[in-house]
């Protein structure tokens, strides 16, 4: 809260600052461009700051002040499990054999990277139950149009063109259906249960022989487990169509349960959320796409082929005895979906997170991300509505729809009453079922006493929201900003820096 | 136990009591039909000593370090400060979500309000989005900008294009009925826009896709003609950019009638990193803006009239539009973002003008060494920057001798262009030292003269 809090003004932008020729020489000095190009191709201005050093250094530190970020405090911010993102992880992706190769290695010099990714694709395909995974896409949405561009192509080659139908729950993430409109599929949206979940005889009143894909994550993102996913998966088998699990959610599930096992054909993973790669404010992400045995020829290229050339044992030392190589000749696959193979530095990241838990660790990760979430539902169910109040997984909502007719204070001002608070909010509006909700995901390696701090932090505010509402109201007032006029910001677009100023 | 968990067994049980249940196994209960059968097949847990260890044995494996290296061909190897690293690498910066909660995000929306402002001023463009995955993915979802602003279903891209971008529009236009026709390489290594000009002012085409420089090296501006025809037929131009360095010296995509400006600002200090995670770049023209996919952060004012910033013009997006999206993008490259615009503000105008002159001069030194070699020539003779392709015979076979004697010389043309199976794609950036080019030219000599014998 504190850096948070301080009461100096925000550095002045970039391009206000330092003057022409001031800039640090990094690198010697260049003889004129027109020696070596026609004038008419070469720039007359190039408008940028010369900053010194030090100037640039002291603007992304107080930059770095005025953002909130896991490391400065609690950040349950529901469906994106934003957990610790351990240090070593990042020492590791920046072990110059692996930050320092180009991805046009010859594969015979980068045999370390390829084992990097072998061993992390085999390793996601035990966890979650597939035949195979693509680590190519680059996030959890491009996952999802990589995974329907593969189910377009197999029923294709199937001569089944005429499915054209994707079923989405009412709980979905956004990107479902907006991944299946990409790849050209009409979407149908699947209303919830009472209990909060897809029912059989629901998902059956929409299937038929046009069915394509149901896209499914579980548990959902209310937080529950689809407890009736095995006769969901069969109904849409039983027509024809492909399950696809999305794996925001796959923090509940390591060691519990596989979407292999669930019958799912398809998935992705977000190893951004569940294996501790950093968000970074939004990105790079790593989407990895796992499939079934029969949709393992239409993954996007390349994949790492694995060549054994002794005797090797993946659990001991999986890259010894054999030899790795990038395979581009699929004649199945749906192509490359990104300029190169990976975010590879990710995937380093990624298995030295498995490295440091290993089966065990992983269902126990698992485990007490569940159990903090139900500790925080049971703490949070003392003065908020929840409207699902059962046993939920890793994360769960909460409504402020009845303080909200009693107070007028509503989620978006609990929202920002806590980030006065040192806390992150959680997820507010979503999912779009629930009115006045707030989806809390506390993630397992946050400790009891941060969760008790927070139930009390949450208790507090909805006790002032009673006693004097427009304080709750006039939140957040301990930030370098209040609320922002967002409708300005949309009416009157300021997206850049302009010269005049 | 988990390796970042703080749980004592003490306070496990005070929790699962004051849940009401019995255990954890009991917590996350499932029926048997679907509970695993077997045991995960994943590597023991390590102590965090033995996971250096052994990640260290395997970064040895990569051993491309001590070769001389020309590889280039879309990603980039160039100076990066330390300084960079050091303020990225910040907690702040590295562990923060999407800015969705914009007052303790004005740190980060602020770099990326700066990301988009470099952009623009680079390109020439009027806008930019807060970042895409890579310069392919930008490209593609480009291509849905112009597709979606036209109306129309056919695109015609430059073969001198990234070959790699190109297979990825195929791969995202597999989901959408569009097609793709060719521009052909002139004999100069330029974009050959003549034959299809017809075709272009019979308005059959959303975009016309040309990148520069090309994937040849080449400076390739849609030139007058193809320019003209393209205005009257209302076709979008789309301006590749993949080595952003060039935009130190070449003039902007703006000034040679781009509208939508895509690309990759991994050569803004972004690791190499066998290929990821890189960055990148979707700008355009004002009258695109509500079609541009992903985050844009603008400026506005906050509750008490200061200055602020927050993402905006969400209405575009999928959390909220659903499947009425511009896109489905949702995490980008953030982070990546940064890293380049730490890279812009260190660099300034006076060191990005200096680190695009070296590449100049160091490509030309090249280029004036291999083409002294008996045996080697340079293909195209048009404008280049920091690559040139380089005819030698049989490429495979050169590229594996000169890999024989420590020198990593290129990228074999022949596995993207059967055509140009006899030439090499080689690139030169301010690292490239003398000392590299008279090792590859000596290795060259060798080879080329063994590779003429046979």
């Amino acid at each position: 809260m504190s850096q948070l809090s301080a009461d100096r003004p925000a550095p002045a932008l970039i391009f206000e600052t330092g003057a022409p020729g001031r800039a640090t020489h990094y690198v010697e000095r260049s003889r004129p461009h027109g020696e070596f190009l026609p004038p008419e191709l070469l720039r007359s201005e190039l408008p940028l700051p010369d900053n010194s050093e030090l100037d640039v250094v002291r603007h992304f530190t107080q930059l770095s002040h005025r953002t909130f970020g896991i490391d400065l405090g609690f950040y349950p911010l529901g469906s994106c499990t934003m957990k610790y993102n351990p240090r070593v992880n990042d020492a590791m992706a920046n072990l110059p054999g692996f930050r320092d190769l180009h991805p046009y290695t010859p594969d015979d010099l980068a045999q370390g990277s390829l084992a990097v990714m072998y061993e992390l694709e085999r390793s996601l395909s035990s966890i979650f139950g597939m035949a195979a995974f693509s680590l190519n896409p680059s996030a959890g949405a491009h996952a999802e149009l990589a995974a329907l561009l593969v189910a377009k192509k197999y029923f294709k080659d199937r001569g089944e063109s005429k499915r054209t139908k994707v079923i989405v729950p009412d709980t979905a993430h956004g990107t479902n259906p907006a991944s299946a409109a990409m790849c050209g599929f009409k979407v149908i949206s699947l209303p919830s249960d009472a209990r909060g979940r897809v029912s059989v005889e629901e998902i059956e009143k929409v299937l038929g022989d046009d069915t394509a894909v149901c896209m499914m994550t579980n548990p959902n993102t209310l937080g529950l487990f689809e407890d009736h996913i095995a006769e969901i998966a069969a109904a849409v088998h039983r027509v024809g169509g492909l399950m696809y699990y999305d794996g925001a959610n796959a923090n509940a599930i390591m060691g519990n349960v596989r979407p292999g096992d669930m019958g799912f054909d398809l998935m992705h993973l977000n190893t951004h959320k569940t294996f501790t790669i950093p968000h970074g404010g939004g990105g790079a992400g790593h989407g990895p796409l796992g499939v079934a045995a029969h949709l393992v020829e239409y993954l996007p290229t390349p994949v790492v082929r694995a060549i054994p050339d002794g005797k090797s044992d993946l659990r001991r030392a999986p890259s010894d005895g054999m030899r790795f190589e990038l395979d581009f000749d699929r004649p199945k696959s749906i192509g490359p979906m990104r300029s190169f193979w990976s975010n590879f530095a990710h995937a380093v990241r990624a298995l030295s997170y498995l490295y440091a838990n290993g089966a065990e660790g992983l269902k126990s990760v698992s485990q007490l991300a569940v159990l903090n979430a139900n500790y925080l539902r049971v703490g949070v169910s003392e003065f908020l509505t929840t409207p699902y109040p059962e046993i939920c997984r890793h994360e769960f909502v909460a409504s402020a729809q009845e303080l909200k007719k009693a107070t007028g204070v509503r989620a978006l001002d609990i929202a920002k009453a806590l980030l006065d608070r040192g806390f992150m909010a959680p997820t507010v509006y979503f999912p779009l079922i629930v009115p006045e909700c707030l989806m809390m995901e506390p993630t397992e390696t946050e400790s009891k006493e941060t969760l008790d701090l927070f139930i009390e932090a949450l208790r507090e505010i909805v006790e002032t929201a009673k006693r004097d509402p427009a304080s709750v109201m006039a939140a957040p007032v301990n930030t370098v900003v209040g609320r922002i006029d967002e409708t300005r910001a949309a009416r009157q677009p300021d997206l850049r820096w302009r010269q005049s100023g | 136990m988990g390796a970042y968990t703080p749980h004592t067994p003490q306070e496990i049980s005070q929790m699962l009591e004051r849940i009401g249940v019995g255990s954890l196994e009991e917590l996350l209960a499932v029926s048997p039909e679907i509970a695993p059968k077997a045991p995960l097949d994943v590597v023991p847990a390590l102590p965090e000593y033995q996971i250096e260890r052994r990640m260290q044995a395997l970064a040895s494996r990569n051993r491309a370090a001590d070769y001389a290296s020309f590889l280039g061909a879309g990603a980039y190897r160039h100076y990066a400060p330390p300084a960079i690293a050091a303020l990225a690498m910040r907690g702040e910066f590295l562990t923060a979500y999407t800015p969705y909660q914009a007052e303790v995000s004005q740190g980060y929306l602020q770099a990326i309000y700066e990301w988009q402002s470099y952009i623009c001023l680079l390109t020439g463009m009027e806008i930019a989005n807060a970042s895409v995955y890579d310069g392919a993915t930008a490209l593609a979802e480009g291509s849905i900008m112009a597709i979606n602003a036209t109306g129309r279903t056919r695109l015609l891209v430059s073969r001198a294009v990234d070959p790699r971008y190109r297979a990825v529009l195929h791969t995202y236009c597999g989901g959408l009925d569009i097609e793709i026709d060719e521009m052909a390489v002139g004999a100069d290594g330029r974009t050959d826009g003549d034959s299809v000009l017809a075709a272009i002012e019979a308005k059959n085409y959303a975009a016309v896709v040309v990148q520069s420089p090309n994937f040849f090296g080449v400076v390739d501006e849609i030139d007058a003609r193809l320019r003209s025809a393209i205005e009257t037929s209302g076709t979008v131009p789309i301006a590749v950019v993949s080595e952003a360095i060039s935009l130190g010296a070449l003039r902007s995509p703006a000034q040679w009638g781009a509208q939508i400006v895509v690309g990759e600002a991994q050569s803004f200090g972004v690791a190499l990193a066998y290929g990821g995670p890189y960055v990148g770049f979707i700008a355009s023209t004002a009258e695109h803006m509500r079609r541009i996919p992903g985050r844009l952060v603008g400026r506005s004012l906050d509750n008490r009239g200061r200055e602020a910033f927050t993402l905006t013009l969400q209405a575009r997006e999928q959390h909220i539009r659903r499947e009425k999206a511009s896109s489905n993008i949702c995490t980008n490259q953030a982070h990546c973002a940064l890293i380049a615009t730490i890279y812009l503000a260190l660099m300034g105008a006076s060191g990005l003008r200096d680190v695009a002159g070296l590449n100049l001069e160091r490509s030309r030194e090249l280029a004036t060494a291999v083409s002294s070699v008996p045996g080697a020539s340079l293909r195209f003779e048009a404008p280049f920057f920091n690559e040139i392709v380089v005819r030698v015979g049989n490429a495979a076979e050169v590229l594996a001798a000169l890999q024989a004697r420590g020198v990593l010389g290129g990228v074999d043309l022949g596995r993207f262009y059967p055509e140009y199976a006899d030439s090499i794609l080689m690139t030169a950036t301010e690292l490239t030292t003398t000392g590299d080019i008279a090792k590859l030219t000596a290795a060259l000599r060798e080879v080329v003269h063994v590779a003429a014998l046979r």
